[in-house]
Order: C-alpha cells, then sequence, then structure tokens
C-alpha cells in the first residue's frame, strides 16, 4: 500500500499526538509544534496532514464534547492507533540502525 | 464593533466544505479568531479568518456534488420543458411579447457581438502581433499640443530609432503617397499603396508567394504588387522583373508578388513601393527629414518577448530631448501603441486605414446594454405579473416535494427557453439588419463583414443563455420563496408584488425616454429634409456631374454633345454646396494691413449661366487663349460687403483690384451671394469665381428630365469608350448634397431604429402592469359591475391611473428635448430649420396611440367580463 512511509512532517505530527496521549486536537498540535520545532505550523497544513493520516489508518478521530469556546463547535480528539505505533517504530529503528554505523569521527 | 468572523466567510466554507471535516474546520478557525482578536485586533483577525477559509479550500475539504440532486435535476429537466412548453402556449400574448422583445433588443446585441467579434479579430494575422507596436507622436507648439496623438511620426525618428535604439527586433516604416496610374503596355490601372522599407516584409505577416522578401523592397524604384493587382496588370504571364510606369513618369521593376491583404488588417493596398525609392526621388524636399514632420511616415517596432515597454518609452523620450532643439519652439511626443490596440483603441488622427475606434464602441455597447437590461426588466416585469396564474402550480410542486432550487431551477429553464427561442429569431432579425448596418456609413462598408460564422453563432448561443439566466434569475427567486400553504389556501392573500411604486417609476422613466428618441428622431428629420432641399442660390436639379479624373473635357464635351438628352455643360474645379472648400487670402485694396481669406472655384465661362448665378453687374468671363496670364475675377456681394468696396454699389466696384497670392485680379463682375459651403456649416461666405483656362477638373451636364438612370447609363456607356482605365465617376447633384449630410441621415437611421426599440420596450412594460393590475382587481371590478357601473366608466377607471403617468412622461420629456435639441444641436448648425410644435405632437401622438390600443384592450377585457364567473368561484 501506498504510504505506509512516514514524510518528515507527518512524522513530527505523529509524534505530537503521541505525547499529547489523548486530548490531541488540531490547534493544540499547531501549538505543541511551534513549540517543540521552532517552525511555524501553519493551520491549513495540518489540517492536511492530519487528514492524510487518517486516510493511511495511523491516527483514530473522534469528535469531543460541545464546549462554549470555539463558538460552540466540537473538538476532533486524535489518537495514534496501533499502526500508527509501528509505522513510528520503525522510522527510529531506520534511524537507529543508521546512527550507529556512522563511524564516531565523521560527525564530532 | 462586533467580534465575529465574517457571515459570509463563513457562509463560504459551509457551502464548499464537506459536512464531516465542517465542525472541527469552523472550530479551529474560530479558536485562532479568538486569539487573534485579543493579539492584533478585531479588524485584522477578520481577515485572516478569511484568508484562512480561501486556504482550507483544498481538494480534501471540498464537498463533492451532490449525485442525487443533480440526477432529480436531470430528471426533472423534461418535465420542466414539458410544464414550461405548456405555460408557453397557454398564454400566447405573454409568450410572444416577451419572444419578440427579448429578440428584438437581442438583435441589436447580436450585431453589437459580430461588431466585438470582427474588430478583435484585426490584425491577429500577423504572427507577431502581440510584439508590434506602433510610434504614435503628438505636436506640440509653444506647449500647447494640438489634441489627439497622431499615428504617424516623423521619417527622422524612425531613422534614429533603425540606428540607435538598442534592444529592437526590427523596424518596419511605410509612408504615403505612393499611388497613381500604373501602365504595363496598354493596361493602366489607378492604385493606391505605401512606401515601405525592407522591414515591412519582416515585422509583418505579409508573405511573398513571388520574389525574395530579404530583397524585395530595397533597390529604388522597385514595387511588390498583391496578388490580385500582379493579375490585372499581367494576367497570366510572370510579373517578376517587368517594369510598370506610374502616372507616365516614373518606371519600377516588380520585385515581388505577395498574398492580398486581409480583410481584417488596418492598412489596406495594392502595392509597395521601396523606401529607397523617396531617398533619390525626394531628395530635393527639405522637409523629408525635419523633425516635426509628423504627418507621412508609420513606424511600427517588432520589439523581443517580454520587452520592458518603459524602457523603450525613456529611449523614445530622450531621443525627443535631442531633436526638439532642431525645431524651434517645437516639442514632439512620441509614444507606443499596441497593434492590438489599433483597431479598438482611442481615434487618432492620421490613421494608416479607417479604423472604429473606442468611442463609438463605447456608445454602442452602452446602448445594446441599455435596450437589453430593459428587455430582461420587462421579461420579469411580465413573469411576476402573471404570477397570480403561477402560483398555485408552484404550490402544488412543493407539496410535492420541491425545494426552492428545483423551483427556482424550473423559472430559470423557463426563461433560458424563451430567450433561446428570442435567440433564433433574433439571429434571423441580425440577418435581415446586416446589410442595413453595414450600408449605414461607408466606412462601416469597409470595416466590417459581420460573417454568421461558427464561432460567432457560438458566441450569439452563449449570449441568448446569458440573457435567458439575466432575465430569469430574479422570478426564478420570487417563486421559489412562495409560501405553498399559504398559496394553496387562498391564492389572492399573498402580497406577491409590493414595490408598484418603482414600477410607476420605471414607466415614466421608459416612456420619457421613447419619447425624447422619438422627438429628437423628428426633429433631426427635419433638419436632414431642410438641408437637403436648401435654397443654395442656385439651380441643381437634372445636373449630373462627372469628375475627369485627367481627361480632356472637350474631348468629352464634343461626345456629349451628340446626345440630345444633353442641354447644357460648364466646367467646375469644385462642386459648391456640398462642403468642400479652397481659399486664398486676399488683400484689402483700400487697408493694406487688412486682409481676409476668400473662397474661390476656378470656373469655365459658361458657368454662370449654367447654375443661373445672377450677374448683378459687369460681364462673364470670356473665352481666352491657354497661355495666357490670370487678369480677371467675379467676386460676389459678400466679398464687397468684406472689404467695403465702392460702398458696396456692385456696378462701381467694377475695376478694383484684388491682390492675392502674388497676383493682381481686377474685378470684372459681381454675382449674387449664393452658398458657397455647405448649408449646415457656420462658414463666412465671401466668394469668388476664377477664371479656369483649361481642364478644370469636374463636368457639370444638364440633362433634360425624364428617364435619369437611362440617361446616365448612355453617359457612361460614352466615358468608357474615352476612358477604359478608370471607372466612370459621376453623381447628381442632388444626389451629392444628400451624400455630404450622410451623417445626419445615418443618425437618422440609427435614432430611428433606436426609438422604436425603445417604444417595443416601453410598451411592453405598460403592458405587463395593465395586466398585472386588471387581473389583481378583477373581483373589485365585479362588484363595481353588479353593482351598476358601466363599461366606458370601468375603462375609465382601470386606465386613470395609466394616462396619468404617460402624462407625466410627456411633461419631462417634450420640453426636455426640445431645450436640449435648442441648446446643443441647433446651436451647432448654421442656418437650421426652427423647431415646431408638430414634431412633438406627432411623437406624443403616435407613442399616446399604441399606449392607448395596450391599455384599452386589456380594460375593456375585464370591463366586459361576467361577473358571475368571477365572483362564483370565491
Amino acid at each position: 500500500m501506498k504510504g505506509t512511509n512516514l514524510g518528515e512532517f507527518e512524522e513530527l505530527v505523529l509524534l505530537t499526538i503521541a505525547t499529547f496521549v489523548s486530548d490531541a486536537y488540531s490547534v493544540a498540535i499547531c501549538d505543541e509544534l511551534e513549540k517543540s520545532s521552532g517552525r511555524s505550523a501553519k493551520l491549513g497544513v495540518v489540517h492536511a496532514v492530519l487528514n492524510r493520516l487518517e486516510e493511511k489508518g495511523l491516527v483514530k478521530s473522534a469528535l469531543g464534547e460541545a464546549t462554549s469556546t470555539r463558538g460552540g463547535k466540537r473538538k476532533r480528539f486524535y489518537t495514534v492507533t496501533n499502526g500508527g505505533k509501528a509505522a513510528l517504530l520503525k522510522a527510529k529503528e531506520v534511524r537507529d540502525g543508521l546512527w550507529s554505523r556512522i563511524p564516531a569521527f565523521a560527525l564530532k | 464593533m462586533t467580534k465575529h468572523p465574517p457571515r459570509w466567510a463563513e457562509r463560504l466554507l459551509e457551502w464548499y466544505c464537506k459536512p464531516e471535516l465542517l465542525e472541527d474546520l469552523q472550530g479551529d478557525l474560530n479558536e485562532f479568531f479568538d486569539r487573534n482578536v485579543k493579539a492584533k485586533g478585531v479588524r485584522r483577525a477578520r481577515f485572516i479568518y478569511v484568508l484562512d477559509v480561501l486556504k482550507f479550500c483544498r481538494l480534501y475539504t471540498i464537498r463533492k456534488p451532490d449525485s442525487i440532486t443533480l440526477l432529480l435535476h436531470w430528471i426533472m429537466i423534461g418535465s420542466y420543458i414539458k410544464t414550461s412548453g405548456r405555460s408557453m402556449l397557454r398564454n400566447k400574448l405573454f409568450s410572444s411579447i416577451n419572444i419578440v422583445g427579448l429578440a428584438i433588443s437581442m438583435s441589436v446585441g447580436l450585431i453589437m457581438i459580430g461588431v466585438l467579434v470582427d474588430i478583435s479579430s484585426y490584425d491577429k494575422f500577423h504572427e507577431k502581433h502581440d510584439r508590434i507596436y506602433r510610434v504614435i507622436s503628438q505636436r506640440q507648439h509653444l506647449g500647447q499640443d494640438d489634441g489627439n496623438f497622431n499615428a504617424t511620426t516623423s521619417r527622422r525618428s524612425a531613422r534614429a530609432i533603425q540606428e540607435t535604439f538598442a534592444g529592437i527586433d526590427d523596424v518596419a516604416v511605410l509612408h504615403r503617397g505612393f499611388e497613381g496610374d500604373m501602365k504595363v503596355g496598354e493596361k493602366v490601372l489607378p492604385l493606391t499603396g505605401f512606401y515601405a522599407n525592407e522591414g515591412v516584409l519582416r515585422v509583418f505577416s505579409f508573405p511573398l508567394l513571388k520574389g525574395n522578401p530579404a530583397t524585395a523592397l530595397k533597390a529604388p524604384f522597385s514595387v511588390v504588387l498583391t496578388e490580385l493587382t500582379a493579375r490585372k496588370l499581367f494576367g497570366d504571364d510572370e510579373p517578376i522583373g517587368k517594369t510598370v510606369i506610374m502616372n507616365q513618369d516614373k518606371a519600377y521593376t516588380v520585385t515581388g508578388v505577395m498574398k492580398d491583404v486581409p480583410k481584417f488588417s488596418h492598412m489596406k493596398f495594392d502595392m509597395l513601393g521601396s523606401m529607397s525609392t523617396r531617398d533619390i526621388a525626394e531628395t530635393a524636399s527639405k522637409n523629408e527629414w525635419s523633425w516635426d514632420n509628423v504627418w507621412s511616415t508609420w513606424v511600427y517596432l517588432e520589439l523581443p518577448e517580454q520587452a520592458d515597454l518603459n524602457a523603450v518609452q525613456s529611449r523614445l523620450n530622450t531621443l525627443s530631448r535631442k531633436e526638439d532643439p532642431s525645431t524651434p519652439n517645437t516639442h514632439i511626443q512620441l509614444a507606443l501603441q499596441p497593434l492590438d490596440n489599433i483597431m479598438t483603441g482611442e481615434n487618432l488622427n492620421n490613421q494608416i486605414g479607417t479604423i472604429l475606434g473606442s468611442t463609438l464602441l463605447w456608445v454602442f455597447a452602452g446602448l445594446s446594454f441599455v435596450v437589453i437590461l430593459s428587455a430582461c426588466f420587462n421579461y420579469t416585469n411580465l413573469s411576476v405579473a402573471r404570477s397570480l396564474r403561477r402560483s398555485r402550480e408552484v404550490g402544488i410542486r412543493k407539496v410535492i416535494g420541491a425545494l426552492k432550487h428545483h423551483v427556482a431551477m424550473q423559472f430559470v429553464m423557463e426563461a433560458v427557453i424563451i430567450s433561446v427561442l428570442s435567440g433564433v429569431v433574433a439571429f434571423v432579425l441580425f440577418l435581415l439588419l446586416r446589410p442595413y448596418f453595414i450600408n449605414l456609413q461607408p466606412d462601416l462598408q469597409q470595416l466590417l463583414v459581420l460573417e454568421p460564422s461558427p464561432f460567432l453563432v457560438g458566441c450569439f448561443f452563449v449570449f441568448s443563455i446569458v440573457v435567458g439566466l439575466a432575465a430569469g434569475i430574479f422570478p426564478a427567486l420570487f417563486f421559489s420563496r412562495i409560501n405553498a400553504i399559504q398559496v394553496l389556501k387562498n391564492a389572492t392573500s399573498v402580497r406577491l408584488f409590493r414595490k408598484v411604486t418603482l414600477r410607476k417609476v420605471l414607466i415614466v422613466f421608459q416612456y420619457s425616454v421613447s419619447l425624447m428618441l422619438i422627438t429628437g428622431t423628428l426633429i433631426i428629420f427635419k433638419e436632414y429634409k431642410h438641408f437637403v432641399s436648401f435654397d443654395l442660390g442656385f439651380s441643381t436639379a437634372n445636373i449630373i456631374n462627372i469628375r475627369l479624373q485627367g481627361n480632356s473635357a472637350e474631348r468629352l464635351k464634343k461626345e456629349l454633345r451628340e446626345l440630345p438628352e444633353v442641354t447644357d455643360m460648364a466646367e467646375a474645379w469644385l462642386v459648391t454646396g456640398i462642403g468642400h472648400y479652397a481659399g486664398e487670402q486676399v488683400r484689402n485694396p483700400h487697408q493694406p494691413e487688412d486682409s481676409a481669406l476668400v473662397y474661390f472655384n476656378r470656373v469655365d465661362e459658361h458657368y454662370i449661366p449654367f447654375l443661373n448665378l445672377e450677374l448683378l453687374a459687369g460681364r462673364n468671363f470670356m473665352t481666352r487663349p491657354d497661355s495666357s496670364e490670370e487678369r480677371e475675377v467675379i467676386v460676389n456681394q459678400q466679398v464687397l460687403k468684406r472689404f467695403q468696396l465702392a460702398e458696396q454699389n456692385p456696378q462701381r466696384a467694377i475695376g478694383e483690384v484684388l491682390h492675392m497670392a502674388g497676383k493682381e485680379l481686377k474685378i470684372i463682375g459681381v454675382i449674387k451671394d449664393f452658398r458657397y459651403g455647405k448649408p449646415g456649416n457656420n462658414t463666412p461666405n465671401e466668394v469668388m469665381l476664377r477664371h479656369a483656362v483649361k481642364d478644370a477638373g469636374m463636368l457639370h451636364v444638364k440633362i433634360a428630365g425624364g428617364d435619369n438612370a437611362a440617361t446616365y447609363a448612355r453617359i457612361e456607356s460614352l466615358w468608357k469608350k474615352i476612358d477604359p482605365v478608370h471607372t466612370f465617376s459621376a453623381k447628381f447633384y442632388d444626389d451629392t448634397i444628400k451624400e455630404s449630410f450622410s451623417g445626419i441621415s445615418a443618425s437618422v437611421k440609427l435614432a430611428g431604429f433606436v426609438s422604436l426599440l425603445a417604444i417595443c420596450i416601453a410598451s411592453m412594460g405598460l403592458l405587463g402592469m395593465v395586466v398585472f393590475t386588471t387581473e389583481t382587481r378583477l373581483k373589485e371590478i365585479s362588484i363595481r359591475k353588479v353593482l351598476g357601473a358601466g363599461e366606458g366608466k370601468l375603462m375609465f377607471l382601470l386606465g386613470r391611473g395609466f394616462f396619468m403617468l404617460l402624462a407625466i412622461a410627456t411633461f419631462i420629456a417634450i420640453p426636455s428635448t426640445y431645450l436640449f435639441c435648442d441648446a446643443v444641436l441647433l446651436k451647432r448648425m448654421a442656418n437650421p430649420a426652427p423647431l415646431g410644435v408638430g414634431e412633438g405632437l406627432v411623437g406624443v401622438l403616435s407613442v399616446m396611440a399604441i399606449a392607448l390600443v395596450m391599455i384599452g384592450s386589456q380594460t375593456l377585457k375585464v370591463a366586459r367580463s361576467n361577473p358571475a364567473e368571477v365572483l362564483k368561484n370565491e
């Protein structure tokens, strides 16, 4: 299947969702991304990525309770699926494997 | 200030976004909006909100078209067509009014589209048309410019651009004046063309069929002929390398044959002569290379792709600064005009060919727009007026399950069907009107084809659909809002159209415009008739004016004397009374510092008796040898008055001497004043007649009345014997006078057509209003009838209001038209016919008669209706 591979930004978003455990929603993800990576994350871009991740089956989403903020609109909370976890682990493995093969002096 | 995101942006989001994504997106945007309100202020937050809504419009957020709705529309189209057809057949009067009204106004729109298509296809055949620019110039003397830019510039600037400008691919230079009789062997053809440099064949796409394009226009005395010209001159012989003699003087070698100039070229010619010819032939002329001689050369630049126009312009400005000192007190401003803009652009002076110009295009576009708009308005008006009948149908549709947009769709469909039908009628009208429109003015004849090509027909089709949509959108919205329950319970309880005042105002407006147009047309027509039959002071009946075109007058006269129909002949240099002028500065014999422009005509000794000019004193010219010097002149009374000669006594003025252009001419006769110029022009009327020794150029022939056409044909066949080269150019004097007022007659025709349209449209608007009012008052009328009111009374009751409206329209239109004509139109003309009451009266009566028929027929129908029928339905 196309797209089990993670893009760089997709990986960042997926990791961010994982850090939130259960209350990850678009605006919070945006803010967290900006804080942790230091680069500005546009809402439109994040939405597109979330949509793609859901299509790939790496995250699942559910609407929360209605609140008085946000003009009475409900939030959509994202959680990482098992497939998502596997994809993250696989990406980490690939990186760790490559890191371990770099001779010590090369990046000193 | 509201702390709310813009409503329309929210709606836009709701409209395009998938329902499952919508809530989340809205929430996110709201959260960001609140944040931005705090951080950046409301205004900025709203702006960001709008931006974000637009940014969210991506492939994955956009809602897929609802296939069920589409399917339903598709299935229902058949039903819509069926019901529309039925309702059209049921109301034949309304349908035909709608179709005819739309068709008439659409035919104007079709002509407009045809003109636009024609005009915009000009010069597109040049491969590099988007890279070619024309250098235009404006001459400013002592800081004052003389109006418009000229399409021409100086040869000097052309040379400077060619030699010193960097970043220009090529330069094409054309110069006027390469024209005359071209002779090959015994064959002579009068041809027109331009001097052209070698660049002309490179810049423009005028492909050569024979000859080498690189060298064809290089050597002096080379000529490139068009295919048609070459065939006329040489038949099937090989033209290349042959010699043609121009004006029995200079010999040119044919170096190329090019494809004929396409119809849609802004420059038209039979041949091109090499520009280098001028360098040899015109060496004596010191004007040729002067900086301010900006009247005769057209310069076209071919710029590289993505050229910087500002850079070229600044180089042109530098050139002006450098060259200006060579001509004292004069500044020549140069500018660039794109080739694609020549046909549609400003009306420059000195065009290379005829152009339509943007002013006329805008006027015409505006006129068509107004006409079409009012026709659309009438459609709306009439369909809403019929809503009483249709509202039940809509109610039932809604009960069965039609949604708002289904109903709207139905009514839009209906309007489109009607407008497409009107489009077909309009197309037939277009085909009928086409020749009249093209022949309205000689210029249009040259410019336009209005060929009904498939592309044009496609444009027409799209146009009729657009008109249908525009006309149908309002009724569609109106009907789709109808409340089903209310309408089914009691149809009359629905307040259908509240804005009755607005409709009244519109009717007054429409009628005022129609009245103004028709009265204006009648007034202009009266002036036209007045000028055409103006007493010029000489007789013009049964006179044919023949242009001699270089032939000997004696020879022609000898032949013509053989014809029994020819009663008299006289020669003249120009035809008077039609707006041709020639003048000479004449010094006042008694006050040397005073001089005045005196118009003149060169005539022979038969001229004065021929035109029945009255000789007050002195004698006519007498035949004199060809070589003798000009010594004598005959003046009119105005000259005596202007120079205060002999206390204006004709007898004593004989023998006075006038000085002009180094000549001294003795007054030998004084004639009564006659009209030299055009009666409508405000020109002075001091005229002198000078003696033409030989071949004045124009032969007046008086013929005995009877079959004028046959006589004309006989003279023409005589002409062909004498001069087989030039076509016979002769016209009856009266026709020439009419032609000189062709501008007025063209505007009479155009204004007449437009007023007809305006009246049609206004009448339909009125009819709709009358029907609407009478139908809503049907019950009231019936009750009145039951109580004993007579038909006449009822008609008066119903029609009273409308006649009030028409009276108001008359009181607005008639005085303002008279004031306008008096203050503007007639002020510009000399010797106008005075304004009469007749025109206004005829205009009002004709418009009123139509309105009366309309109101009368409808009110009579209602007044005659059987009250029992109407009232039993309660």
